[in-house]
């Protein structure tokens, strides 16, 4: 499994890329390949705030529809209008193209996040 | 309470193959191997195989036999010729289903009963107080099937029986016969649970890793793909075919379900759950299953979400997926009775919010 090394995690599968203060959230490559192909995608409008932890996001393959738990604190900035159109993007380019939303944090801290050394600690060998 | 989890004599064959697994009634079984929409679509177009050894297989045999499994169950055995098969329940006393089965008549002292994973206990504990003449044989763990489904999969066994001079032709849909494969006597049953033409084979559980694998290499020219659970279960759904559990329960009759055709009231004896149904199929069930269209760009319904009509909360999902054939969402609902004609405007509520959705034919294959 790909976990690059300049993200943060969450144990529940989501990256966070940081810049320059401004974040950008997707879901890992082990919950792309746990779900299999992504059908639909449920995505938060922006301005919305949200709380570290709350669900923010729905990614449905065939099997099941998942919860997208939002990393961090802040409010939503922009969500990924291209996955509406083809949401396989999530399984092809889990840390790119296949983001799912911006946010714009309310604290520089990230508590509670992990490195990618101790996010891969979780998963499953 | 902890249930010790059974792995599938084809077990190793899976691990060999990459496959996923998950805890499935019990047992730890494939969820897919290459991705569920390429078993799917492999299905459709040419050919799967599907490890379905957590299925009961339970043989009734002595004099007594028919005479126990007419009693029992809601199709009529007695109609059955050697070497024919069809679908029926096990009811319970107010004809909700325990149960819904494949039971074949092997000689006329002999039938073999192809039970769900999840009921397979309860079944034999159930069939086993039937002690007149006939004993009940099968538990969990015993023996190894798999189903090979699909338009390519008659070439398929022709070619897998082709040095079996003794049984030159396969068997027509819900027939069964013995065949020699690989070196190892199978049982092979034409029906499946995709909507396909296909077979399910039964054999020992330790012949089950070299057949297993001789279908898939003999099959591998036609396109056949091995498939998991989650390719079974959209392939099923596509086909309208109910999942126990979810579908059936024992708080649901046949004729709720509207399988009501597989229950035989021609005859004149009593058996399981048979008050019940008479009285439903005369003057009709409270509820009844329908099939639900999505619409593409809306959530796909799914299992136990709500079903509404106007303001009216009228039922619930069932089971729901998004289909992979259709590209929009497809589900079979339980509403109260009686069923909105088919192109019927509803809604289904998902994550507090309501999606439109229309009452359609359950085979939702019908008219590609």
């Amino acid at each position: 499994m790909n976990t690059p090394n300049d993200l943060l995690y969450a144990k529940s599968h989501e990256w966070l890329r940081l810049e320059q203060g401004k974040g950008c959230v997707g879901i890992t490559d082990h919950a792309q390949s746990a779900l299999s192909d992504v059908v639909f995608v449920e995505l938060p409008k922006a301005g919305r705030t949200v709380k570290a932890g709350e669900v923010v996001a729905t990614v449905e393959s065939v099997k099941a529809a998942s919860d997208i738990y939002s990393p961090v604190e802040g409010t939503i900035v922009e969500s990924n209008a291209t996955l509406t159109s083809d949401p396989g993007l999530i399984n092809r380019e889990p840390y790119g193209q296949g983001w799912l939303f911006k946010i714009n944090p309310a604290q520089p801290k990230t508590n509670g996040l992990l490195t990618a050394t101790e996010y891969t600690a979780t998963l499953p060998s | 309470m902890s249930v010790p989890v059974s792995e599938s004599p084809l077990n190793s064959c899976h691990q060999a193959l990459g496959a996923r697994m998950i805890p499935f009634a019990g047992w730890n079984l494939p969820v897919e191997y290459s991705g569920l929409l390429s078993e799917h679509k492999a299905t459709r177009q040419a050919a799967g195989l599907f490890d379905i050894s957590h299925m009961g297989q339970i043989r009734a045999t002595g004099q007594g036999a028919l005479a126990a499994l007419e009693v029992l169950l809601a199709n009529d055995p007695a109609k059955l010729k050697d070497g024919e098969g069809h679908y029926t329940f096990l009811l319970n006393d107010h004809g909700g289903v325990i149960d819904d089965l494949f039971l074949y008549r092997l000689r006329p002292d002999d039938f073999l009963l192809v039970v769900n994973a999840s009921r397979h206990a309860e079944d034999l504990a159930l069939l086993s107080k039937q002690k007149s003449n006939v004993s009940f044989v099968g538990s969990p763990g015993s023996t190894a099937g798999m189903a090979l489904q699909g338009p390519r999969a008659p070439a398929i066994l022709s070619k897998l029986i082709q040095g079996d001079l003794s049984n030159p032709s396969i068997p027509q849909r819900n027939h069964i016969s013995n065949y020699t494969i690989a070196g190892h006597l199978v049982l092979v049953g034409a029906t499946g649970y995709t909507g396909e033409e296909g077979y399910e084979f039964f054999m020992e559980r330790k012949a089950g890793p070299k057949i297993w694998g001789h279908i898939l290499a003999t099959g591998k020219s036609e396109g056949l793909l091995p498939c998991g659970l989650g390719a079974r279960d959209s392939l099923r759904l596509e086909a309208g075919f109910p999942l126990n559990g979810q579908d059936l329960s024992p708080e649901i009759t046949p004729v709720e379900a509207g399988l009501g055709f597989f229950v035989d009231l021609t005859r004149p004896r009593p058996f399981l759950g048979r008050t019940t149904v008479e009285a439903q199929k005369q003057s009709g069930a409270p509820r009844v299953c329908i099939g639900i269209q999505g619409a593409a760009g809306h959530p796909p319904p799914r299992h136990d979400y709500p079903v509404f009509r106007g303001d009216q909360r009228i039922g619930v999902i069932t089971s729901g997926v998004p289909s992979p054939t259709l590209g929009h969402g497809i589900a079979l609902a339980l509403i109260t009775a009686p069923a909105p004609p088919c192109g019927q405007d509803l809604e289904f509520e998902v994550r507090g919010r309501r999606v439109p959705a229309k009452v359609c034919h359950r085979k939702f294959l019908a008219k590609r």
